[in-house]
């Protein structure tokens, strides 16, 4: 597409759906967190202080104290980069690895892609979290295992979606011409085909994105991953869940809504890009 | 009937695939496997025994052949925690799990589609509006996290609905009769209503929460899809032909739009099977999730293998019966491979 | 004597992001009782959208700026759903192209006619099936019994066609608006089909409106015709006088450029330039940019109708 038909479609997208915007600048809030957490803080994440324990929000503690004393927004801010961490790990880790074997299937097809379809099948024949739980509880109850954990069960759905683009592609009319001109088959896809499939992926990535926190989130919520007292938004609310009863709320609902905060703009940016990208696929 | 055969024999490559799976994982685990299976307290004796009794001290092939035929004969190990055969342990448990999932399922269905049907037929409007808004908020939503939230206003503040408990607050009620394990239907069965309304309140918010992500694509894809077929050509024919409204609406457009949303349920089980975990967990709903949870804190493998399986299994078994019921909602599949 | 369908001064626009189409502007036709009327023209000249707004099938976005349609004593426009919802299927009926995605996939077919029977006819249900049958006999599609019981997919275009014919025709219409029926069908099953309509056209004294672009298909079938260009009607005339004599310079570039069993490849003209985007400004003759015939005299507004003959008009200030 050309570029002024991109300026348009950009405005349009933006313009139509505001929301997207905001997606951008929370995320990018969020990005700031991640890298610069630490610094940004105002308390020491991981210092306990048994008199303030289980304050409700304040002003020397805006999200208030949990059970150990140590403030809630230092932990919800330095979270961000383990949370967005190990799914931004993840979700590369899928995207190029469901990227390469979907190209291979999709371009040579024959027994590669029986091979490999069998087995991303039967990946899918699992309820996904529950094979993460079982992978995680296989390998090792640590959080490089939940990253390897998270990115097997995304590795489907990149595999398809370049194997179907990838497909599709082999038969147009540039790429015949790049095998004319004597380009062997890995340099035609490198440098045609994946090339132009790069934008469509993208899309799905982002949409995915929400999806990996969450399945993170749940793993750690459950008490696979990451131990205390690492702050993890997943984590902190299973730790807060039990001051419900006594009524602590802010506890869990400020990680809570950190993790909602992340998927939705997530979710957005994805729906975004998709409608600035590819229109014909809204739903 | 027999495209409905094809179906079910289509599902054994999947089946030989989640076993080979299962056992792959079980020989992923670091360090020497018998040492999970012999239990925490094992001692360099028990681990030999073990060993020899599980028959890891044979080659792989044998071992995959010797635990295929122990999943045949319904063997899936003992679980260390409970001291039962992993196999009892789950099936007591899974009618807890059938239950919630299946009310979780009943209430996404029921709100999201007339939803998206509305939303459809009424494009803009505030229905409209709502149900985007639905469908972007409740992908957003952990369910872990409405869980809570749903506890904390409705139990502590509000006091609507029950302590979380789980199935029965076993102090005031105790379970119906087992007929079927689910205990709606066993406290109908023994005609015992105030069990039934008790079950019935504990039931209400892991239902709500479990049901809320799978709402939104199950409403996404009623909406589209109902778009797709209102603009369809067959049902501008059926308009020419002055049927009524409600005809045209039904028999024409929503019966077609069907065949996406049934596409979509495999989706939305594997969210429901897996969300399952967590819903049972806040609610300290007493179903195999539960158990599972409790079995990879544990390291007691052999449980949560019996129950990655048994998830898989109905899965598989879900997905098989959504399949086949295309073929009714869609004759073209049918004639397809 | 009144005519069954009169359609008067009809302007119509649909509004999308990118502008105003004027789709129609001050179309004006007649069919009567028992006749067969063609509408030809390229695609995108307002044909169809001409035959969905007198169904009441016109797409939302559209909006009609003027005009009176009139059939069979109901004004068509002022009516109100139910109204229409009754002489829908009933009295006027519509078959469409592509019969195959515009029969309901995954019903019978049978049941679909039914569905027209059961809603428009006084039938007991024990008699619907019956019906169905006997409607499908009278499009002469073969074993009708199994057939009934067949689904679209399982039959070839024509016998779908065919399908959508028992449908129209199941309660008797006074009216058939056929939008390019036999576009997408092969040759001999094109001329079954036209047969079909005009057999049962002369049979039900049923009157029909055929959409078609093309014009050889219209001459054949048609009593009258008339041609369409970028939303406007510029002649109608009884077959043989427009075939032999066209008034209207678009009209004859049209002839001219319609194959016949006798001409050849070289000598088949197209028409010079391209049809006006009906979003911009447009002049007051539409075919003006594109006619080697234009004076100063065509700019001027309006755009008068000349009777050629009593029943030849042309809306042209240099007719032929």
């Amino acid at each position: 597409m050309t570029f002024a038909t991109l300026v348009q479609n950009t405005r349009y997208a933006f313009g139509e759906n505001r929301l997207t915007l905001v997606a951008v600048v929370i995320l990018a809030l969020l990005l700031l967190c991640a890298m610069f957490g630490p610094l940004i803080a105002p308390h020491d994440p991981l210092a306990t202080d048994g008199a303030v324990r289980l304050t409700a929000p304040s002003a020397a503690h805006w999200f208030g104290t949990d059970a150990l004393g140590r403030d809630i927004l230092s932990r919800v801010i330095v979270a961000a980069r383990l949370d967005l961490g190990m799914a931004v790990s993840a979700v590369a880790l899928s995207f190029v690895v469901g990227l390469a074997l979907g190209a291979i299937a999709g371009y040579f097809g024959g027994w590669s892609e029986r091979v490999l379809g069998r087995v991303m099948d039967t990946i899918m024949a699992f309820p996904l979290f529950v094979l993460a739980m079982g992978i995680v509880a296989a390998l090792g109850n640590n959080v490089l295992n939940v990253i390897l954990a998270t990115m097997i069960i995304n590795l489907p759905f990149y595999y398809r979606f370049a194997r179907g683009e990838v497909n599709v592609r082999r038969e147009m009319g540039y790429v015949e011409a790049a095998r004319m001109g004597g380009n062997g088959p890995f340099a035609v896809l490198l440098h045609h085909i994946v090339p132009n499939i790069l934008p469509p992926m993208m899309v799905q990535a982002s949409l995915n994105m929400g999806w990996a926190i969450l399945n993170a989130a749940g793993l750690s919520f459950i008490g696979l991953g990451v131990r205390a007292p690492t702050p993890e938004w997943g984590i902190m609310v299973s730790e807060g869940a039990s001051n419900i009863i006594s009524g602590e709320w802010w506890t869990f609902v400020f990680p809570g809504m950190a993790l909602v905060l992340a998927v939705f703009s997530f979710n957005l940016l994805g729906d975004g890009l998709r409608d600035l990208l590819d229109p014909r696929r809204r739903t | 009937m027999s495209f409905v055969w094809k179906r079910v024999l289509g599902t054994v490559p999947s089946l030989i695939g989640i076993v080979v799976i299962t056992f792959l994982l079980s020989h992923a685990l670091p360090g020497d496997p018998a040492a999970y299976f012999a239990g925490p307290a094992a001692n360099a004796e028990s681990i030999a025994q073990t060993k020899a009794k599980l028959g890891l001290d044979k080659s792989l092939p044998e071992q995959f052949f010797k635990y295929a035929g122990d999943l045949l004969h319904g063997d899936l190990g003992t679980s260390l925690t409970t001291g039962q055969p992993v196999l009892s342990d789950l099936t007591a448990r899974l009618p807890a799990s059938l239950e919630l999932t299946t009310c979780a399922l009943f209430l996404a269905v029921v709100v999201a589609i007339p939803m998206g049907v509305w939303a459809a037929t009424r494009p803009d409007s505030p229905v409209d509006h709502i149900c985007r808004g639905t469908i972007t908020v409740g992908s957003a939503f952990p369910t872990f996290f409405v869980g809570l939230l749903l506890v904390y206003i409705l139990y502590f503040l509000l006091g609507l609905a029950p302590q979380p408990v789980g199935r029965l607050d076993e102090m005031l009620h105790s379970p119906p009769p087992h007929v079927t394990g689910a205990y709606l239907i066993d406290s109908l069965l023994a005609h015992d209503a105030g069990t039934f309304r008790a079950s019935l309140a504990q039931l209400v918010l892991p239902s709500v929460s479990l049901a809320l992500f799978a709402l939104a694509p199950i409403a996404r894809i009623t909406r589209a899809s109902m778009l797709a077929a209102l603009g369809a050509d067959f049902t501008r024919t059926a308009r020419a032909g002055g049927l009524r409204a409600r005809t045209v609406l039904i028999t024409y457009a929503f019966r077609n739009a069907l065949l996406p949303i049934a596409n979509v349920l495999g989706m939305v089980f594997s969210f429901l099977l897996g969300s399952n975990v967590l819903v049972e967990q806040v609610f300290g709903w007493q179903g195999i999730g539960a158990y599972a949870v409790s079995a990879v804190l544990a390291s007691d493998y052999a449980a949560v293998q019996g129950f990655v399986l048994m998830m898989a299994l109905l899965y598989i078994l879900l997905n098989l019966l959504v399949d086949v019921a295309s073929t009714f909602i869609d004759p073209r599949v049918r004639f397809e491979g | 004597m009144t005519a069954q369908l009169s359609i008067e001064g009809l302007s119509l626009v649909f509004r999308t992001r990118h502008g105003t189409v004027k789709a129609l502007e001050n179309v004006s036709l007649s069919v009567e009782r028992g006749e067969i009327v063609g509408v030809v023209g390229e695609s995108g000249s307002g044909k169809s959208v001409m035959a969905y707004t007198v169904m009441g099938l016109h797409d939302p976005a559209a909006r009609i700026e003027s005009g009176h349609i009139e059939f069979g004593g109901t004004d068509m426009l002022q009516a109100s759903p139910s109204e229409r919802d009754a002489i829908r299927g009933r009295e006027l009926a519509m078959i469409f192209q592509s019969p195959r995605t515009a029969l309901n996939p995954i019903r019978k077919v049978g049941l679909q006619i039914e569905d027209v029977l059961r809603r428009h006819a006084a039938i007991r249900s024990v008699d619907l099936h019956r019906h169905a049958v006997q409607a499908l006999e009278r499009v002469r599609i073969p074993d009708a019994e199994r057939r009934y019981h067949a689904y679209p997919f399982e039959l070839s275009g024509g016998m779908c066609q065919r399908v959508m014919i028992a449908m129209a025709l199941a309660c008797s219409p006074s009216m058939l608006i056929a939008d390019e029926p036999t576009t997408g069908l092969d040759v001999t099953t094109q001329a079954v089909i036209m047969d079909l309509i005009r057999e049962m056209s002369r049979s039900h004294r049923m009157s029909t409106l055929l959409i078609t672009h093309d014009l050889s298909l219209a001459g054949e079938y048609c009593d009258r015709i008339a041609v369409m260009h970028a939303g406007h009607l510029v002649e109608i005339a009884p077959t043989e006088a427009l075939l032999r004599s066209p008034a209207h310079p678009y009209t004859k570039q049209l002839l001219a450029a319609t194959p016949t069993p006798r001409s050849t490849v070289a000598a088949l003209t197209s028409i010079a330039g391209q049809l006006p985007d009906l979003r911009g400004e447009l002049p007051v003759c539409r075919f003006s940019r594109r006619c080697e015939r234009v004076q100063a005299i065509c700019g001027e507004a309006p755009l008068p109708w000349t009777n050629v003959t009593a029943n030849h008009l042309v809306r042209c200030r240099v007719p032929l």
